[in-house]
């Protein structure tokens, strides 16, 4: 079970603004689809390895040789706001 | 020249041009207006340019970044999105001849089952336009259905090409993890997430998977296989074992699972054995997957700020204030429940209890699959446990749109490739069902779909 003030700081985690109305909401959704999840309760796990993956993959290694990379004007295209090569963004300690 | 066209194959379509009978701009510009003339909602974007081909052009999952293309991936945080460059999965079907129709919808980075959490508006079902196409697919898959595209790729990641392709009464194919590159498919779940074709029968799903596959300097975990793919040919099934599982889910509607019983029928008339098979812990798949695929989501979704591409919201605050504020405004409810849980799911304290313990059950699934085919070459199940459902039906219950993906989740979990082919119609609707089989078996697989296809005899048209 998920509570308001887990979701207000879940939220902050992924950096994510909730409407009240949206808090709200989720707290009932979440706790609902966490209640299903917790399903796997039910099963014994001791002793059962992670898998993280399902290729079984050593290193996949490359001679490292140089070529060219996407030319920055070309990245920068995308941006909302770019300005002297680089990303504009307000400054982390805005009022 | 054009009802010809539209009735033909996508290889024999391959042929007449090869042929001289037409050529590669006639052969665009048939299907450049059938898919302008897509009333469906399956299109975001549709070719202005007449690039021609030796294949016929290709439908492609807006999460494909295309150069130049835009290429949103269904979400408004995207919007006007147009890549540098382009996925490689995209650029070896340019390569082999198949060029780009148009982009089409998509629930929202992927995460859906209906093709309702676009942030472009939903899809109509073309066999009951009340109804939807299945998801994330859903674009591709209507686009297919309807004759608006020859054959399309999408992405799968519990089920994102398999069920719309049930859904909607076509072929769809999700190969095995590491098969085809993801490399410029705008990441939902990585370790999960699969590009593969959906077509109008199993001939064309080999075409296309043959072109798209192969491995990528730009993804190290795509092998790519090795041999060359030769197209399906069997027309029996002798010698072939099959593992029925998934009937005995109370969720499964009663004329899906007589429809699927039917076609299982028929792989017994050509020859095969049919058996029941054990999956112990895949009834758990669900659950260990609304884990995996949202905390792998959380972290994916994080780049997404306002500050490299995409929307970005006015705010008067600081740094902090514009990712927060632009992410609230440009993610859909179905992402942020999504971002919610797998960040709730990672954070400290948590991790042990949620993610931790669903890798557990992936292994376990990993293992039910490899014991099963110890004992059988595929697994069938029914691939959707309904029909179409009508639109607005599930939005307001996240959890029983969730309970679409139950027979193919745990292929996705287990990385095995598995195709959905139709089984026939229950309620007018379209069934879809799964075969499965061990890892980089694709071309066993549809050699098997094949030969069953022309036994199940499955007329692909949908009511006009």
């Amino acid at each position: 079970m998920i509570d308001r003030e887990q979701v207000l700081h879940v939220a902050k985690l992924a950096r994510l603004k909730l409407s009240d109305a949206e808090v709200e909401r989720m707290t009932g959704e979440l706790s609902n689809i966490l209640e299903h999840v917790e399903r796997m309760d039910e099963l014994d796990l001791e002793g059962v390895e992670p898998t993280s993956h399902v290729v079984e993959l050593q290193n996949v290694l490359r001679d490292d040789v140089p070529r060219e990379s996407l030319p920055r004007e070309r990245a920068l295209e995308g941006a909302p706001d770019a300005a002297d090569e680089g990303f504009r963004v307000p400054s982390p300690g805005a009022p | 020249m054009s009802a010809d066209l539209l009735g033909l194959s996508a290889d024999a379509q391959a042929e007449r041009v090869e042929a001289g009978e037409l050529s590669g701009e006639e052969l665009f510009g048939f299907w450049r207006s059938r898919a302008d003339a897509d009333d469906l909602g399956a299109y975001l974007w549709v070719a202005s340019d007449n690039p021609g081909g030796t294949l016929p052009p290709v439908a492609v999952k807006d999460l494909f970044c295309v150069e130049g293309v835009p290429s949103s991936a269904g979400s408004r945080i995207l919007e006007g999105y147009r890549p540098p460059y382009t996925a490689t999965s995209v650029r070896n079907l340019i390569e082999g001849g198949a060029r780009v129709l148009g982009k089409t919808n998509q629930d929202e980075f992927a995460m859906g089952s209906s093709n309702e959490n676009s942030g472009y508006g939903p899809v109509q079902n073309p066999w009951d336009r009340s109804r939807v196409p299945g998801g994330s697919s859903g674009g591709s898959a209507a686009a297919v259905a309807a004759g608006s595209a020859p054959w399309a790729i999408g992405t799968d990641t519990g089920g994102s090409i398999r069920q719309p392709a049930a859904l909607c009464g076509i072929v769809g194919l999700k190969p095995t993890y590491g098969a085809v590159s993801r490399y410029g498919m705008i990441a939902f779940a990585s370790s999960l997430d699969q590009c593969g074709p959906l077509t109008r029968n199993v001939a064309d799903a080999a075409r296309l998977f043959d072109l798209l596959r192969g491995p990528d300097p730009c993804d190290s975990t795509c092998v790519g296989i090795e041999e060359a793919l030769a197209l399906p040919r069997a027309e029996r099934l002798d010698g072939l074992r099959f593992g029925v599982w998934g009937f005995e889910e109370e969720g499964l509607d009663p004329g899906v699972a007589e429809v699927c019983r039917a076609a299982i029928g028929r792989i017994e008339e050509l020859g095969g054995g049919v058996q029941d098979v054990e999956l112990p812990d895949a009834g758990h798949g669900l659950s260990a997957y609304y884990v995996i695929a949202p905390a792998e989501a959380s972290a994916n979704l994080a780049r997404y700020d306002g500050v490299r591409y995409g929307l970005r919201s006015p705010v008067d605050g600081d740094l902090t204030a514009l990712y927060e504020q632009t992410r609230h405004d440009g993610f859909g409810d179905e992402v942020k429940r999504r971002i919610m849980i797998g960040t709730y799911a990672l954070s400290s304290g948590y991790y042990d209890a949620y993610y931790g313990k669903a890798q557990k059950v992936r292994t376990r699934i990993v293992e039910n699959f490899r014991a099963a085919f110890e004992q059988v070459d595929f697994v069938v199940t029914p691939t959707s446990p309904t029909v179409a459902f009508k639109l607005g039906e599930r939005t307001a219950d996240p959890l029983a749109m969730y309970l679409s993906d139950y027979f193919t989740v745990p292929m996705s979990l287990a990385g095995l490739p598995a195709v959905s082919m139709p089984a026939g119609l229950s309620q007018d609707l379209p069934v879809g069902l799964q075969i499965a089989g061990p890892a980089f078996s694709e071309a066993r697989v549809l050699d098997a779909a094949h030969a069953l296809e022309a036994a199940i005899g499955f007329e692909g048209v949908p009511r006009p």
